[in-house]
């Protein structure tokens, strides 16, 4: 046994990407086991792997973990990205369900018809209502990092949710300077630059083929 | 100045009531004002209280809180509503994140087209009884605590209360294959500040009427 959480999913990002870039950002070694077939998350669920029959799946320390945010806050508070006090605790709980939020618009893109696509509303969102959020506390604080003076979750989900929004609109960072220089920044962290360099095990955007295995990996019988 | 919370918010559950039901658990008396119209949330927006333009939003400590996870979390921590340790905490993060999911889908219902409705109303029957109350009713019959997580009372048998009384609104004897889920609901329900919030008079709120529907659509643009 390893020792090293081990993480349950797609070979893709959805809802375990945040978790992959927490891990990381931590400095944390972890595995992966990919689904690819329903006999396989089948077996999960009689195994009584899968607390609500649903991946996510974490296998942390002993337990068996399920539901992306209760993963997400035991981590952040097991490597110390959870603030110092309850009070920047919910800080941070407010930043990264903001941009949880946002993320949430763009994971389930692949799996939407595309007349019902709306980019528009996304890029909308980003710009109007969520980045302009960020700009202005590093911009009042004048710190480094979101909160607390000091790298946390917070720090790391905002770049992810600014690489997502990127992907989409290259420009969208155009008007918020204080998030250039934070995205810079927090990317040149050595944790984090790993991470970003090929061959990590950060996951490319989906394709055509990552949204069939999941269509067939939850295909009711 | 109170020192009370104090909750902006719809005259409804929605996102909210969880905020209310886990105040009330803690004994902590709370101040709401009420969004009736759409000038009303409007002035909150322009006024610069909404972090992301958005409710629920609870003034508390000097904080304008959002998110409604992170106001959960902050009173639970708060209140010691949260287990001893990391790990209690991890199991109450999930139990919680399940009645969350299954809450979700009930509150959504109302909003749906008519088409879905009434598959989605099967749906819910089959995941509160296949997918969510035998996880609480397994947890509580392995251990035989009272209480979900740690021996003690926590945020988790608050909203797994919550999402019971709001199942049996839905469908009365949902709770027929799960005896240890009947024992727990009489349970919780008699602790004091639970008992005191069931009864007429407190701040609860009563499911989403079709007024109350028309009134949400209407302030929220939807």
């Amino acid at each position: 046994m390893s020792g090293k959480p081990k993480l349950t999913y797609f070979n893709g990002r959805g809802c375990m990407e945040s978790i992959r870039w927490l891990l990381a950002a931590a400095g944390v070694e972890f595995e992966e086991e990919f689904l690819e077939t329903r006999e396989q998350y089948q077996k999960l669920i009689k195994d009584g792997a899968l607390l609500f029959d649903q991946v996510p799946l974490v296998e942390i320390d002993g337990m068996k973990m399920v539901q992306t945010r209760a993963i997400l806050r035991y981590i952040a508070a097991k490597y110390n990205l959870y603030g110092k006090d309850l009070k920047e605790r919910a800080l941070i709980d407010m930043y990264v369900e903001g941009t949880a939020d946002l993320m949430g618009m763009i994971i389930p893109f692949p799996f939407t018809p595309l007349k019902e696509r709306n980019l528009a509303l996304i890029i909308e969102r980003a710009t109007t209502r969520y980045f302009p959020v960020y700009e202005k506390v590093l911009k009042q604080h004048g710190q480094e990092f979101l909160v607390g003076n000091r790298f946390s979750w917070a720090d790391v989900q905002l770049l992810e949710a600014i690489l997502i929004v990127e992907e989409k609109e290259p420009t969208v960072l155009s008007k918020f300077p204080v998030l250039q220089a934070f995205k810079a920044r927090i990317s040149n962290i050595p944790t984090i630059k790993k991470f970003l360099q090929p061959g990590s095990q950060r996951k490319p955007p989906p394709d055509d083929q990552y949204v069939a295995t999941v269509i067939e990996v939850f295909k009711k019988d | 100045m109170a020192g009370k919370p104090k909750l902006h918010y719809t005259k409804g559950r929605g996102k909210m009531e969880s905020v209310r039901w886990l105040l009330a658990a803690a004994g902590v008396e709370f101040e709401e004002e009420f969004i009736e119209a759409k000038e009303d949330l409007e002035k909150l927006r322009k006024d610069g209280a909404l972090l992301f333009q958005q409710v629920p939003m609870v003034e508390i400590d000097g904080m304008k809180m959002v998110q409604t996870r992170a106001i959960l979390s902050y009173i639970a921590g708060k209140h010691n509503l949260y287990g001893q340790d990391l790990r209690e905490r991890a199991l109450i993060d999930m139990y919680v994140e399940g009645t969350t999911d299954l809450m979700g889908m009930i509150m959504a219902l109302p909003l749906q087209p008519p088409e879905a409705k009434e598959k989605n109303f099967a749906l819910i029957i089959e995941r509160a009884t296949t997918r969510y109350f035998p996880v609480y009713e397994k947890v509580l019959k392995d251990h035989g605590q009272q209480f979900l997580v740690g021996n003690q009372f926590s945020w988790a048998d608050v909203q797994l209360l919550e999402a019971i009384l709001m199942a049996e609104e839905f469908k009365p004897d949902i709770l027929s294959p799960f005896p240890q889920l009947q024992a727990f609901k009489g349970r919780i329900s008699n602790i004091p500040t639970i008992k005191k919030f069931l009864q007429p008079g407190s701040q609860r709120k009563p499911p989403a009427d079709d007024k109350f529907i028309a009134q949400v659509k209407k302030i929220f643009n939807m």
